[in-house]
């Protein structure tokens, strides 16, 4: 089988060594190449920690992160690790640096040492891929949160990383932004491969990845296609978590004794399901 | 009952006259009344934000009048403040406005601005935090020691506390998870029960706004494009949706049926609502009624009636 | 409203000023000040303000711009004029006495000329700002401070700080208009009430905008890090300056211009 992308194994990390209390407490999870993984948990069950031992941003108190095969601990590969593994977080205020877009977007490939030439070239790739290409010349505070939000995308992507991890990247934004954002991302996984690890609390955002991962306490405690997890609609909801109306929906018929096919989740099979039972 | 927020044809324009002018509001009117719960819905730049400042004076009307409980608000601008405390006013991320020690003396900073008495600031204060779920311990904590949603409560605490008798909240569920999602808008519809506060609620999530509200407001261009009762705005999907809007998911699994010739009404908004319809339909269709459509009336499937 | 005040004042347009290399641009202004103050003669300070004038006509901003700039210094013109007026001592009998105050010729004519020189100064630097973006500016500031860097002068560092500077301006003053509109609707009086009222209730809105800023700052330093930055070393760029021969025509006919304006206090030193 080919090596997984992304591997965390038996991860503890606590932000105050001082305190008992674990932010990851024996995480295990792995991500498959050109996979599309969503991640959902309570806030503080250590989803978005878990997102940053993927760079290195933070390193394991033990346990072990492998990012195509190279462990983060791995002080020298850092900068290969960093532009395998691109990190969009959730304000895109706070991660814009420039005052025009298109030198935001060149900001990583400047560090990089990237020669002139062909980082014009890749920042008007990524800025195309992201569908900013118009606003090239723009100042980011004056575009709308969707907007900004890829111009972030943009500047991630411009790395050619394998791997996009999305920290609540969709939380602050409108729906039109967040519609906007999201067909971006699927956009870069499909056309380009990207793999996708995309933290969130919007269910229909989730219920469209490939696969989903439900943390709680700092451990996976859920893991499965969006079917079978959000089918288990008691069991998401004891963890605090919502599941979509079509699940809750189904479910409530399925207890008024109304018989309903099982993993339900998306508005259009429900619909389907119910014309099955009506005409 | 006398409508306790009269909106008359309210005009505004950013920066007039000056090169970078912009026409926020457009000949707005509408009218609530006391004790209503008032959800408010529109895309981003359709005016909503700019509508809501205006409710307590922080915007002043280009054109038109904004009276509150019978009283123009901008008759004697120097009387404003009285408006602020009448109507109160919650933003987007409220946590971002919190600078006191404790969480107790920044609940406390509103009703202090009000010039009450120790006493009453201490009942009113003890009372808010009631409201939002804050125990005794964490009110003597500093507020920047408590979790996202914590802070958040603390914040709409602040504007409760003023007792205002209406209650204006920008998106107060933006940016939490989803039980602290419905932990701050069960907290707010509970304080709307027991006070009767008016309350008005912007938010971008038609669930929520199916859920909590009795009312709708939808503002589109920056203009009013519709007002009613929950079921009324969300019978017309097609026109949200044209608007840049959506519709609950339930009521997109309904619009769907139609689509498909289905004879279910259109007005299904919950799900308690939801689970009714479908088993009063299959009731029907048990008792051998068909209730496939004929393909004509299936085309206009907006009109909402069930008798054909 | 907060929103109103503009920073960096720069007019985008395409005239040669404003494509003239960002550095030779600073350069020369520079060189401006010194001339402004090395031709001290009336005459040399009339040809300075000439070829000013010319430059702005060239760079199509208009002239009225010239007031707006020189309207916040207009006191600190006023304090030198009335200086030099009162304490610059002259030869020969004031021309007016009274109290311990004594005018005489010099003292007019040096108020004159001082006040005209730094009306002409701010003049002069509002063009450099009006024709060239902020951020243009810092990379030709950067550009030009290289070679302090050979003496670990943080050059890079200090660039990339006003940069970032730049680009957070508007965005904390959105969020102060927005803090300061959270607090009136608490009844912070920051519109209304006496002056120390005001002054009151600016606590309320600075300490929720320093917690914010540095917690802009942490996402920040975070997401830089996540995009590779470690400081100036191996650091190429998008835009590289590159100085055409326009601009070094350009510059030449500058030069020119500012030894003519030298030469003439030297012909006529009293004109």
């Amino acid at each position: 089988m080919e090596e997984p992308i992304l591997t965390a194994r038996d991860l503890k990390f606590r932000y105050d060594p001082e305190q008992p209390v674990y932010a990851l407490d024996g995480t295990s999870a792995s991500v498959r190449r050109g996979e599309f993984v969503a991640v959902l948990g309570a806030n503080g069950c250590g989803k978005s920690t878990l997102a940053k031992h993927f760079n290195a941003i933070l390193l394991p108190e033990a346990g072990t992160v492998l990012v195509e095969g190279i462990n983060t601990a791995d002080e020298e590969k850092l900068y290969d690790i960093r532009q395998t593994v691109g990190m969009v977080f959730q304000n895109p205020d706070n991660q814009i640096v420039a005052t025009v877009v298109e030198e935001d977007v060149a900001f990583a490939l400047e560090n990089l040492g990237v020669p002139n030439e062909e980082m014009r070239r890749r920042v008007d790739d990524a800025m195309k891929m992201a569908g900013i290409y118009q606003y090239r010349e723009r100042a980011p505070h004056k575009l709308s949160g969707g907007q900004r939000q890829r111009v972030a995308i943009a500047g991630v992507v411009a790395m050619r990383p394998d791997c996009l991890i999305l920290d609540e990247a969709t939380a602050m934004l409108d729906p039109r932004g967040r519609e906007q954002v999201m067909q971006t991302i699927h956009r870069l996984n499909e056309t380009m491969g990207i793999t996708v690890v995309s933290i969130t609390h919007y269910m229909e955002e989730a219920a469209q990845a490939d696969r989903v991962l439900v943390m709680s306490r700092g451990k996976v405690v859920m893991e499965g296609a969006p079917k079978e997890v959000f089918s288990r609609t008691e069991e998401v909801r004891s963890l605090h978590l919502d599941v979509p109306q079509a699940a809750e929906l189904r479910d409530e018929l399925v207890k008024a004794g109304i018989p309903m096919p099982e993993g339900i989740i998306s508005t259009g099979e429900c619909a389907r399901a119910l014309y099955e039972l009506l005409k | 009952m006398a409508s306790i927020i009269q909106v008359e044809d309210l005009t505004y324009i950013y920066n007039p006259g000056m090169p970078g002018a912009a026409t926020a509001l457009e000949g707005v009117s509408f009218e609530v009344e006391e004790g209503d719960f008032v959800g408010i819905i529109g895309a981003t730049g359709s005016g909503k934000s700019t509508l809501i400042a205006h409710m307590n004076g922080l915007n002043r009307p280009t054109g038109g009048r904004i009276l509150i409980d019978g009283k123009d608000i901008w008759a004697d601008p120097s009387k404003i403040r009285d408006f602020r405390f009448m109507v109160g006013l919650v933003f987007q991320y409220p946590e971002y406005q919190l600078f006191e020690e404790t969480c107790y003396k920044d609940i406390a900073f509103g009703p202090k601005n009000m010039g009450l008495s120790e006493q009453e600031i201490d009942r009113r204060v003890r009372q808010a935090a009631r409201f939002v779920g804050l125990s005794e311990e964490l009110l003597q904590r500093s507020p920047f020691e408590l979790s996202g949603g914590q802070k958040r409560r603390v914040a709409v605490a602040g504007v409760m506390a003023m007792e205002p008798r209406i209650l204006v909240l920008d998106e107060p569920a933006a940016g939490l998870d989803p039980e602290g999602r419905d932990t701050i808008l069960s907290q707010v519809k509970e304080f709307h029960k027991k006070t009767g506060t008016t309350v008005l609620l912007v938010s971008h999530s038609m669930e929520d706004i199916a859920r909590y509200a009795d009312k709708v407001l939808v503002m589109a261009e920056r203009k009013l494009a519709m007002y009613d009762t929950v079921e009324r705005v969300f019978a017309r999907a097609p026109e949200l949706l044209q608007l840049g809007l959506s519709v609950p998911q339930v009521t997109k699994i309904f619009l769907k049926l139609r689509e498909m010739g289905v004879d279910v009404p259109t007005d299904v908004y919950t799900i308690p609502y939801a689970v009714k319809a479908l088993l009063a339909a299959k009731a029907r269709r048990d008792a051998g009624e068909s209730l496939i459509l004929p393909p004509r009336t299936a085309e206009n499937g907006k009109g909402g009636g069930a008798e054909c | 409203m907060l929103r109103d005040i503009t920073i960096g004042q720069h007019f985008p347009g395409d005239s040669p000023v404003h494509r003239f290399d960002p550095r030779l641009k600073l350069v020369l202004t520079i060189l401006y000040i010194v001339l402004l103050f090395a031709a001290s003669n009336p005459l040399g300070l009339v040809l300075s303000i000439l070829f000013l004038g010319v430059m702005y006509k060239v760079a199509r901003i208009p002239l009225k711009m010239i007031g707006r700039s020189l309207k916040p210094i207009l006191p600190i013109v006023l304090f030198t004029a009335v200086l030099n007026l009162f304490f610059v001592a002259g030869e020969g009998e004031p021309l007016v006495r009274f109290w311990i105050l004594e005018i005489y010729p010099e003292g007019i004519r040096y108020a004159v000329l001082m006040s005209v020189r730094v009306m002409a100064l701010i003049a002069g630097t509002s063009l450099l700002t009006y024709t060239t973006s902020p951020i243009v500016l810092t990379d030709a500031i950067e550009a030009l401070l290289r070679p302090l860097g050979k003496l670990h002068f943080p050059v890079h560092e200090l660039a990339m700080m006003m940069s970032i500077a730049l680009r957070f301006i508007p965005t904390l003053i959105e969020e102060t208009d927005k803090i300061m509109n959270a607090q009136k609707a608490r009844g912070a009086m920051i519109d209304t009430g006496k002056l120390t009222d005001r002054v009151k209730a600016l606590v309320p809105v600075l300490i929720p905008l320093f917690i914010s800023a540095f917690r802009r700052a942490d996402e920040l330093a975070m997401a830089m890090e996540c995009r590779c930055y470690r400081g100036g070393e191996g650091r190429t760029r998008l835009k590289v300056l590159r100085c055409t021969r326009q601009d070094y025509l350009s510059l030449a006919v500058c030069l020119v211009c500012f030894g003519a304006i030298l030469a003439s206090r030297l012909v006529f030193p009293n004109f």
